[in-house]
């Protein structure tokens, strides 16, 4: 069984085709990334799996649940971490955690919290209102929480901006342990290297279809390319 | 912890800022000096009412009335002859009385002939606040004590010709009311009260102004989570629907009925001391609302509340932010100020069909409407609307639901974009 199955999925809103009728699937302990210019229809196809938005036609099978028939059982396996989120701001960055952990355990929710608490790594200032935190600071806390409940799968719509590139490291280092741990991760990003780092599979989308599919160093190879930026600008042009 | 009560704790934590509780301390501040006016009615209805007594009836009916206004209030004029009236008014006025009453010297003929006695009663009454109208409310009062002792007379006296009515109704009373020098005949002060007495605003105001600051709170939350971009994440964890929706409607209530509990206590004090209890005997004539009935009032604003907070969701669903809210609590506040206006001015019953209809929709009308209802015995219709809000707030707080499970509430409204489009083709 794929982690996840995708198949001739299309999104519309209203009359705009936000995506065409993509297909791929991703294996058990992956990490999938979806890489695409502005506007190409990631975050819309992540925002489908993570069962915010309904499908238009096709199908999503998550673990083998359909998105559209059982989203309240994808939602037990999953954590989804929107590219422009926030926290509540009148928490501490600690009672946020523990918000959302409340929902997932009933017996350890103060083991979720501290790790959420180590990933998020953010010091005395965990106890301070999430109001005064920088966004890199509210970015931290934010993949604290996404990744504190060891899901499944994890949905990482760009999980490194906004933060400087020694954070940012620091969070490709978490992401990549947590995979090794067992966690299906799918994230988009437009960081080529932050991807080509991370990735085991990538898919180029544009304009809601999917381009080019497959590992880093077959990409570069088929495209002569040194990089996967090289890559990204051949296929888009 | 239940996801019902997480999600209620964070939304009341959320709720709970100098933003939100400055309005309920307003509140608060309003109902204590309400308190305090009533206090100083409270001393007012202690001092016997002054009047003028012409009696011009020597038949026997008439010592009931003067021997109980002898022993209950200040006589500060006593004739035999109306060409005192003038006089007597006078003399009244410059006392700060409360009337000049006149027994017609066919007071007692007229009973005796089965005809109810008239007694003609000129008010005089200073001013349009419940303060003005307490005099002539101790005087009505004695009034309808007199009555009862002369329908308890003619009973013992009864015979198989008596008149049924006539013995419940021996005395007819004609009111001029002088109010501020102006002359309204065949009006009594207690009528023209009703009319203006802040018993009958104060309660659809308050009960607005509950609706307003527990509805924006509603729409303020809804909208937060979207301008705050937390919306996204809540949605994507396990936590039903429902929770969320109660959660939120509930922490609003709990802050709102926090309101409706001050409410409840002010209106508890306010009627106690709108019980006009003259002293004579038995008789006491009460305003006052049973235990029984002021539950009844509460489970109607706690009805109303949820009603109007479930809107206010479904409202709160098309914010796109904080600034949006605000607009969005316009169409609620209309409907809780409609029938504030309504029932400050009207009565129910007396209103046309197609208006009663419309007042029955909107849900804010019932506990606007309860307090005068239950006065006057009126279980249907405070109970019937407990029970139409209900229904109306479970098939709301379903319609928010279904919303919530759309793209709607992420995406913004179907109707929003084809305006949006309408507004860019032109
Ligand atoms: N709520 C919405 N209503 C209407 N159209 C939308 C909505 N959200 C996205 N779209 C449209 O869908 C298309 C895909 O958007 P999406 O956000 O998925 O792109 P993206 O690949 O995530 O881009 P970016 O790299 O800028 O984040 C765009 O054309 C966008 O305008
Ligand atoms: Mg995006």
């Amino acid at each position: 069984m794929k982690t996840v199955e995708v198949t001739n999925f299309v999104k519309s809103y209203g009359k705009l085709e936000a995506v065409k009728g993509i297909s791929f699937s991703i294996d058990k302990g992956e990490i999938f990334g979806l890489i695409g210019p502005n506007g190409a229809g990631k975050t819309t196809t992540l925002r489908v799996i993570s069962t915010l938005l309904q499908i238009t036609s096709g199908t999503i099978q998550v673990f083998g649940i359909n998105v559209k028939q059982q989203p309240d059982q994808i939602r037990k396996l999953i954590s989804y971490l929107p590219e422009d989120a926030g926290a509540y701001k009148n928490l501490t960055g600690r009672q946020y955690l523990q918000f959302i952990a409340n929902f997932f355990t009933n017996d350890q929710p103060k083991q979720m919290v501290e790790k959420g608490i180590i990933i998020a790594d953010l010091g005395d200032r965990i106890d301070d209102k999430v109001d005064t935190y920088s966004k890199g600071m509210k970015r931290r806390l934010l993949v604290g929480r996404a990744l504190m409940n060891e899901p499944k799968l994890a949905i990482l719509d760009e999980p490194t901006s906004g933060l400087d590139v020694r954070n940012a490291q620091e969070i490709r280092g978490i992401i990549k342990e947590t995979a090794q741990n067992g966690t299906t991760i799918l994230l988009s990003s437009h960081n080529m290297l932050e991807v080509e780092y991370l990735c085991d599979r990538i898919s180029l989308i544009s304009d809601g279809r999917i381009i080019v599919e497959g590992r880093p160093k077959d990409l570069k190879q088929r495209y002569h390319a040194e990089n996967i930026e090289e890559v990204f600008m051949k296929v888009v042009q | 912890m239940s996801p019902l009560l997480n999600m209620l704790k964070k939304e009341i934590k959320e709720l709970l800022t100098p933003g939100t509780i400055l309005p309920i301390i307003i509140v608060t501040l309003i109902f204590g000096s309400i308190g305090n006016t009533m206090g100083n009615i409270e001393q007012e209805i202690q001092q016997k009412p002054m009047i003028a007594l012409i009696n011009e009836d020597s038949g026997i009916y008439a010592p009931v009335i003067t021997s109980i206004f002898q022993n209950h209030s200040t006589i500060v004029f006593n004739s035999s002859s109306r060409s005192e009236k003038e006089n007597a008014i006078e003399t009244v006025k410059q006392n700060n009385g409360a009337a000049v009453l006149i027994i017609p010297e066919n007071f007692s003929s007229n009973i005796l002939s089965m005809k109810p006695g008239p007694i003609e009663v000129y008010w005089i009454v200073k001013g349009t606040g419940i303060m003005d109208a307490i005099p002539s409310a101790s005087v009505e009062g004695l009034m309808y004590h007199a009555q009862r002792q002369i329908s308890e007379i003619l009973i013992l006296q009864s015979n198989a010709s008596s008149n049924a009515t006539l013995v419940l109704n021996p005395v007819i009373e004609i009111d001029t009311t002088n109010i501020k020098g102006f002359e309204y005949p065949n009006i009594s002060p207690g009528a023209i009260a009703q009319i203006l007495s802040t018993q009958s605003t104060t309660t659809p105001i308050v009960m607005m102004m509950i609706i307003i600051i527990a509805g924006g709170m509603v729409i303020s939350s809804m909208a937060l989570e979207k301008e705050n971009k937390t919306l996204e994440t809540l949605l994507t964890i396990p936590v039903r629907r429902v929770s969320i929706i109660t959660g939120k409607i509930a922490a609003s209530a709990i802050v709102g009925l926090l309101l409706a509990v001050i409410y409840m206590f002010g209106i508890g004090y306010y009627m106690q001391s709108l019980t006009f209890d003259t002293g004579t005997g038995p008789t006491s004539f009460s305003l006052t609302l049973s235990t029984f009935d002021l539950l009844l009032v509460g489970i109607s604003l706690f009805a109303a509340l949820v009603a109007g907070l479930s809107l206010c969701m479904l409202l709160g669903t098309m914010a796109k932010n904080y600034k949006s809210a605000q607009t969005l609590t316009a169409p609620v506040t209309m409907l809780a100020i409609f029938p504030m206006i309504l029932t400050m001015f009207t009565d129910f019953d007396t209103l046309p069909l197609a208006l009663k209809t419309l007042v029955f929709a909107i849900p804010f009308s019932h506990p606007m409407m309860a307090q005068r209802a239950l006065l006057f015995g009126d279980y249907t219709l405070v109970i019937g609307g407990i029970i139409y809000v209900s229904i109306f707030s479970i098939v709301v707080i379903g319609l928010v639901i279904w919303v919530f499970t759309t793209d709607r509430l992420l995406t913004g409204t179907v109707v929003g974009k084809k305006l949006a489009r309408l507004k860019r083709k032109r």
